[in-house]
């Protein structure tokens, strides 16, 4: 395998995809706008790092954790393994009864998957940064990451769960948006168009075609799944839960410190 | 140069999580050994230079752009060219989205298997381009949306309610086959150069507008941009 003509490969990949979005930008940057950034090299040479990043975090996605993950996904959500039976005709008569229980495994690997997947998306970490740096640091780098994570991984195997039962999905996504609006009137007013946003953002590079594997492979072996119908869906739970778990974590931050301010208050009463 | 080692130690960092879970699964659930590990050990190494470079890029090249440009859309006072430029940003990043096109497809099989178009590969295509049409579309309004939120201050939360209320309703009536798939297609449009892009962008114009919150005004762009498809997605199912 010639490694240089793969990440040349990948490289003009993604200089395709950077190629509109560059046009745009610097369309209007001297079009429109008329006038030079205040260092124009530097911003030149981040595109650059940008470019070459991506393509060797492709790549590197592509030699190590894509076909590894789908195989996974696909021996996890195999009868054989599920079922403990040896052959396609055990498989036939045992099949008849399906209990959601048994995917435990796949629940599992959803729920893992999800959130160390999450941690490595390249997206988040650019909202995160941004947003430990609009909020002054109030918001952590870390906790938001995480928080995102947990949703992710709640969402992932949540959506599972549906594929096996055969749920339809529409009442988990409006079940989501009820528990969504309730939030929003509770939860602390900074956090909200974050949350909000972090939905969108969780979903990109890494996640996508991990999560994509794994629902396709659940809804092939479930008798009684269409591919077609049940296999989409699952992306939709990992964007909606994020919301709920951000806005749950600030909920949590916000009692820590309102409890927090009530302590030292006692302590500086009892002081006094 | 002390910098590049610690960033690459953070990635690494980052990694390891991932790295955990598939060793776990393949030794302790599966019980099979690692294939290729030279190729493996590589490609892990090809992460990890790649997520350092990217955040480098990102501080240098991706955040000042998007907020020099905020600050210059915002002295500059026209709306016209802003919102434009909003439009084409969120249109032309989603139009050539990888996964966009991927779930397009996709979408296009599913339909000829529902029977809502004929089952010919030229009928199968123009669905599929419709579709790609329609979400890149539907994303240069979310920006748009979001921008004129961001100038005239209005509260998030009542648009985006206001818009799941609206997937709500259109879900009633949508074609059972493309829900799943509407509700997808908000997930895979936002990619990750449009992020940080579309994030400094929301950012720099709330910083730079008097009486602006960045961090009440300037996020939710990328929520716009993830609801709108949902619903572009049912109407486009509903239509043909």
């Amino acid at each position: 395998m010639d490694i240089f003509a793969q990440l040349l490969n990948t490289t003009l990949g993604t200089l395709k995809d950077v190629f509109p979005i560059a046009v745009i930008i610097f369309g209007f940057q001297f079009f429109v706008i008329r006038k030079k950034p205040a260092n124009l090299p530097e911003i030149l040479m981040g595109f650059v790092w940008v470019v070459i990043g991506l393509s060797f975090f492709l790549l590197g996605l592509e030699w190590c954790l894509f076909p590894l993950g789908r195989l996974m996904a696909e021996q996890l959500t195999d009868p054989v393994f599920i079922h403990g039976v040896e052959s396609a005709q055990q498989l036939a008569t045992a099949v008849h009864t399906i209990d959601w229980l048994d995917y435990y495994w796949v629940y599992l690997f959803a729920f893992l998957i999800g959130f160390s997947t999450t941690i490595a998306e390249p997206s988040l970490m650019a909202v995160a940064i941004k947003a430990h740096e609009v909020s002054g640091g109030a918001i952590g780098v870390w906790g938001l990451r995480i928080a995102v994570a947990i949703g992710v991984a709640v969402g992932i195997s949540l959506g599972c769960y549906r594929i096996v039962v055969g749920d339809p999905i529409h009442w988990y996504i409006i079940a989501g948006y009820i528990v969504v609006v309730i939030q929003t009137t509770f939860a602390p007013k900074m956090i909200i168009p974050l949350a909000y946003d972090s939905g969108g953002v969780t979903t990109s590079t890494v996640t996508v075609p991990l999560v994509a594997a794994l629902g396709l492979g659940l809804s092939e072996t479930v008798p009684g799944r269409n591919p077609l119908i049940d296999g989409f869906g699952l992306i939709a739970f990992a964007s909606l839960f994020p919301v709920i778990s951000v806005m749950a974590y600030a909920q949590l931050s916000e009692i820590r410190a309102r409890g927090q301010k009530k302590a030292a208050e006692k302590r500086y009463k009892e002081e006094s | 140069m002390l910098k590049l080692m610690w960033s690459m130690l953070s990635s690494m960092r980052d990694l390891l999580p991932i790295v955990l879970v598939i060793l776990f699964f393949q030794f302790f659930v599966l019980q099979q050994p690692l294939p290729n590990v030279g190729q493996l050990l590589l490609g892990v190494l090809f992460v990890i230079i790649g997520l350092t470079f990217f955040i480098h890029g990102l501080e240098q090249g991706l955040f000042p752009i998007g907020e020099s440009m905020a600050n210059a859309f915002a002295r500059k006072g026209s709306v016209f060219w802003l919102v434009t430029f909003a439009f084409c940003l969120g249109f032309g990043t989603t139009v050539a989205e990888p996964a966009l096109i991927a779930v397009a497809a996709e979408a296009a099989s599913v339909a000829a298997n529902g029977h809502m178009i004929e089952s010919t590969d030229a009928a199968r295509l123009q669905y599929a381009t419709g579709l790609r049409l329609t979400v890149a579309f539907s994303v240069g309004v979310a920006i748009v949306i979001g921008v004129v939120r961001i100038l005239k201050g209005w509260p998030i939360h009542w648009i985006i309610i206001g818009g799941y209320l609206l997937v709500v309703v259109m879900t009633m009536f949508a074609p059972k086959e493309i829900i799943g798939i509407a509700y997808d297609s908000g997930g895979v449009t936002t990619s990750t150069i449009t992020v940080p892009l579309v994030t400094a962008l929301g950012v720099g114009l709330a910083s730079s507008i008097r009486g602006r919150n960045p961090m009440i005004d300037g996020f939710g762009l990328i929520a716009f941009a993830s609801l709108t498809p949902i619903i572009f997605v049912m109407a486009y199912g509903m239509i043909i």
